[in-house]
């Protein structure tokens, strides 16, 4: 379980994160959402200790993440953001490769070779293992280093918007694979999501942020109505249910 | 993995033909002498090569920029400011009171103090921006530079003809003391270096997964950054400065060999600029008979091929 308390972080005058104290759970899906600036990707990213938090305390299983040690920290705990690294030439095998360097410091062994084959099976790369990332399209490049980050094998997966400048089909792929991550391997996935929609389908819990401040967070379900989004979002929508899923029509909103 | 090898093994040769060519070109009747003058000027082209290698494909990595090469950082500006304010105090007596090792002693510490002033004026504000601290050598990088420039006018004239021979790289007389004593040093920093560069792998995939992979990065990054200061003040101290140099090197070395592994593309990149630099000073000495510096070659053709590569030819 991670825990966060009392974790306030400012940019300058600007509060992003106000006093959070929250607790995510062993091998679900919780999405964070909420509008643009509302602190969902600061709030992930001081989890993930890329950034530093002005206040408060993160603790992973009952130990803050500050007395791990960085190696051993990155067998418990990954975060993929989006990358913009151009002129790397890598292939697919490789770049999932390095999913292992907090194991193996850069020495692959067999159990190393074994869990990087498992990774590209799990992520259907087989095909393409051998192409060079930049020869890949959005889609696929996000796979590999979805694959990266499965090979790295950590109970906790952190993902802020894994879904931006995807396509529908290869969104619904992503999260299917999350899905399955959690299911059938047990992680925990926390993750940033912009589209309402992909969290009320593919999410066991959502936390939806507002100014700083963790307005609602619960089940699924519980969360997505029509008055609680109209409270994050400030936007009307129209709520329908099927298959015991709900989806959000936020199209035809008067304002 | 067999194109790699292959690459290596045409770079090997390539640098053994250099080499060979080199030293035994028109030796003459004083062959003995000839060839002493000539070991040390490759032992300390190959120094040079070591250096520019290791820190221009580095700080490539750690700004994640195929045109940038650590002297934009101002270690250039810091060198020739130096030599300007000796000769400036000194005048013609500047020999005297300084002989070449404290020289070389001097500017050494000078380089590696003005990049440790620059990490301590930057991290103690909190600020791990790589960035920001390029930006800040830059522009300290000018003002000394124009601090220099307003120096030498004002200096005498003749005074002036001995800056200049700082100004532009050479290494037609390389002291042998200095020799051994920068070979010491680059030696045992290489070594360090080349154990490091699996974290350079890592940190080539960005700041972000770099942390996830469990990098220490900020520590990482300052470590890589003294180790860069300190060849770069070795080469500069050494023969004077290359700008272009690096830029050159790099990229035909990236354009070889297309892996990700630092060891592989540093290790390349040391012969490519070995290759370069020992056949740069042949055509200096036996094509333009020393009329023209090699720096002047070196930057003649790096500036054309950072234009290539600035007008888009290539994909950076």
């Amino acid at each position: 379980m991670i825990k966060a308390e009392d974790i306030s972080k400012s940019y300058g005058n600007n509060m992003v994160l106000d006093n959070i104290t929250m607790q995510f759970p062993k091998g679900k899906v919780i999405s964070l959402i909420g509008s643009n600036g509302a602190g969902k990707s600061t709030l992930l990213s001081i989890i993930s200790r890329l950034l530093e938090q002005d206040q408060g305390t993160i603790a992973m299983d009952g130990k803050k993440i500050t007395e791990f040690k960085n190696k051993k920290l990155a067998r418990h705990l990954s975060i993929l953001r989006q990358s913009n690294n151009v002129g790397l030439k890598l292939t697919v095998e490789e770049l999932v490769s390095f999913g292992r360097f907090p194991y193996s410091q850069g020495r692959l062994k067999e159990e190393d070779h074994q869990k990087i084959e498992e990774a590209i099976r799990f992520l259907s790369l087989e095909e393409i293992q051998d192409s060079y990332l930049d020869e890949l399209s959005g889609g696929q490049k996000q796979r590999a280093y979805l694959a990266m980050v499965v090979a790295q094998d950590t109970e906790y997966i952190l993902l802020d918007e894994p879904l931006n400048n995807l396509d529908m089909k290869y969104s619904v792929q992503i999260m299917t694979i999350l899905r399955r991550l959690a299911d059938e391997l047990d992680k925990t996935i926390i993750i940033v999501l912009h589209d309402i929609n992909f969290a009320s389908h593919y999410s066991d819990y959502i936390a939806a942020l507002k100014d700083g401040n963790i307005e609602y967070y619960g089940i699924t379900n519980e969360i997505i109505t029509e008055q609680i989004l109209q409270d994050v979002f400030d936007i009307n929508c129209a709520i329908t249910e099927r298959n015991g899923k709900k989806t959000c029509n936020y199209f035809n909103h008067n304002l | 993995m067999r194109h790699h090898r292959n690459i290596f093994v045409l770079l090997a040769i390539g640098l053994l033909g250099a080499v060979a060519l080199f030293m035994s070109y028109d030796l003459g009747r004083g062959w003995e002498y000839a060839l002493g003058l000539r070991s040390v000027k490759v032992s300390a082209m190959a120094i040079v090569a070591c250096c520019v290698a290791y820190s221009s494909v580095t700080f490539q990595t750690l700004t994640n920029n195929r045109i940038l090469t650590p002297s934009i950082m101002g270690f250039e500006s810091v060198y020739m400011l130096l030599q300007t304010v000796i000769v400036y105090i000194y005048g013609d007596q500047t020999f005297k009171v300084l002989n070449s090792f404290d020289n070389f002693m001097l500017s050494v510490v000078c380089m590696i103090g003005f990049a440790f002033m620059l990490y301590i004026l930057i991290y103690r504000k909190g600020k791990d921006n790589i960035y920001l601290l390029v930006l800040i050598g830059l522009v300290l990088g000018i003002l000394f530079h124009s601090l220099s420039s307003f120096m030498q006018l004002i200096i005498d004239p003749n005074d002036f003809f001995i800056i200049q021979g700082k100004m532009f790289a050479s290494f037609s007389n390389i002291n042998k003391d200095l020799l051994g004593y920068s070979a010491v040093i680059m030696v045992v920093t290489l070594i360090i270096g080349f154990r490091l560069t699996k974290y350079l792998d890592v940190i080539s995939l960005g700041r972000d997964q770099a942390i996830s992979l469990g990098i220490n990065y900020q520590r990482m990054v300052q470590i890589f950054l003294v180790i860069i200061a300190i060849l770069v003040s070795i080469s500069t101290a050494l023969i004077g400065p290359i700008t272009f140099l690096g830029i050159m090197v790099t990229n035909l070395t990236y354009e070889l060999l297309k892996t990700y592994r630092h060891s592989l593309t540093i290790a390349a990149c040391c012969l490519v600029t070995a290759i370069l630099i020992i056949g740069g000073q042949f055509l200096t000495e036996h094509l333009f008979h020393l009329s023209t510096p090699i720096t002047t070659i070196i930057n003649l053709v790096g500036g054309a091929y950072f234009l290539y590569l600035l007008l888009g030819l290539k994909k950076i």
